[in-house]
């Protein structure tokens, strides 16, 4: 004890040295903000270091784990992959008709089966009941034209009645006059590129060339172009015109349809057919 | 003789404070080169007061300069480590027993030695300074460049006080 006494005041400056320089090495650190930050942070820095290189050694021992979850999602998403591209991505397109202020949706379908060769002719589409498909809606080409009503829906597949079939009747208008008339086809001419405009009153003058569109009284949105008049004055035994018209759209190259949904088709029907107590 | 030491030694603490806080706080070349003429009043401390009480003093004197400095406990660090110096090259270089001078100024030791005195305990001062001041290693060639260049002018100013008091009479 002595001796160690005798030690540190044979070398007190070293010692008194140390205290005072300890001091004011604390004293430059608690109260300067950056070495204090400095100090603070090269701390972290190699505590954090320490850690950064304990998770490079354990990444590298979860390696083969990593490996197979890996390749098991890639199978996953490569079989998502094959899902997506053989769905049929088309989807609704809505439409907003101002004018009428009714909502169309447009839903787009491929023609699976076509015919047109026969007196009554009936085309499939790949769009069921799943799709919102329901009887009776109006059908129409992408490019111009009408093409028919659905007739029978089952889950994924549609049949339409084309305008080829000798039940179909669309309310159709001549654009020029707005005067009514209603589209048929098949009067003894099975042309698939003609059709006929009848029941136009008598006092309306047709001319060759006039555009025959949807009136948008029945299923079809008002406004659909249908064909141009080719013939007029056919003569009928009634007290109506009739003309002969030239359709727009190609029925023989028929690819994709738009079924139209009308929002307001059931409303509509209930009420102008209303219910009677029997 | 004891209470002369003291007073002297007290005015010259303040005379060279009141030039480094008022005067030379204001000065230096493109925030290169400071001096710090303060040290003086460390270097010119008297041979027989004890360690501690330089130490003492010596921290005293840094922690005064780094409430104005607004710096705290960088100059205080740099004195102690500068005390520490001055202690260690006096006890090397002299023997201290036949030290009968009063004090380590120019015109008791001589130029030679007070030269290398003067520049040991200024380059351990500032160094210590500067790099406590800055506080990182990144910009060592410009902190070199501001301890170096600062140095001599301190040292200049320190001979050229030195000179200016110098007595003839000692030697």
């Amino acid at each position: 004890m002595r001796n160690l006494w005798t030690f540190i005041s044979r070398y007190n400056a070293f010692f008194l040295f140390i205290i005072f320089f300890v001091i004011g090495i604390y004293l430059t650190i608690k109260n300067n903000a950056y070495p204090r930050s400095v100090t603070l942070n090269s701390s972290n820095e190699v505590v954090g270091n320490a850690y950064e290189q304990l998770n490079v050694l354990k990444r590298y021992l979860n390696l083969g784990m990593v490996n197979d979850s890996l390749a098991a999602e890639n199978a996953k998403l490569k079989s998502q992959l094959l899902a997506l591209t053989t769905i049929d991505s088309a989807k609704d397109v809505k439409v907003n008709d101002t004018l009428t202020n009714q909502q169309y949706t447009y839903l787009a379908a491929k023609v699976v089966k076509n015919s047109i060769t026969l007196r009554n002719n009936v085309m499939t589409i790949n769009k069921g009941s799943v799709d919102g498909i329901e009887t009776g809606m109006a059908v129409i080409s992408p490019q111009k034209g009408v093409v028919g009503f659905i007739r029978d829906v089952s889950l994924h597949l549609a049949t339409i009645q084309s305008l080829l079939h000798k039940d179909t009747k669309i309310s159709v208008t001549i654009k020029k006059s707005n005067a009514l008339g209603s589209l048929v086809w098949g009067d003894n001419n099975f042309d698939i590129r003609k059709a006929f405009i009848k029941e136009v009153p008598n006092h309306i003058k047709m001319n060759v060339g006039d555009t025959i569109v949807t009136s948008g009284f029945g299923k079809f949105p008002a406004g659909v172009p249908v064909g141009r008049l080719s013939k007029t004055g056919v003569a009928t035994n009634d007290n109506f015109l009739s003309g002969e018209l030239s359709l727009f759209n190609d029925f023989g190259t028929l690819q994709y349809v738009y079924v139209i949904k009308n929002k307001l088709a059931k409303e509509q029907e209930i009420l102008e057919n209303p219910v009677t107590p029997k | 003789m004891n209470s002369r030491l003291i007073i002297v030694n007290l005015i010259r603490w303040f005379i060279l404070l009141f030039v480094q806080i008022f005067l030379l706080k204001n000065m230096g070349f493109y925030d290169l080169s400071t001096p710090f003429i303060y040290v003086l009043f460390i270097l010119l401390l008297p041979f027989g007061i004890p360690n501690i009480l330089l130490y003492a003093l010596a921290f005293a004197t840094g922690l005064t300069l780094d409430a104005f400095y607004d710096t705290m406990g960088v100059h205080a660090t740099a004195c102690t480590v500068m005390a520490f110096v001055r202690i260690s090259f006096i006890s090397i270089s002299l023997n201290r027993d036949a030290i009968d001078d009063p004090e380590p100024s120019l015109s008791y030791m001589g130029f030679q030695w007070f030269a290398l005195y003067a520049f040991l305990c200024v380059v351990s001062h500032h160094l210590v300074l500067f790099f406590l001041e800055t506080f990182k290693l990144t910009e060592i060639n410009y902190t070199l460049m501001r301890c170096g260049l600062s140095c001599i002018f301190t040292l200049l100013i320190i001979l050229l006080v030195e000179f200016i008091f110098y007595k003839r009479t000692s030697r």
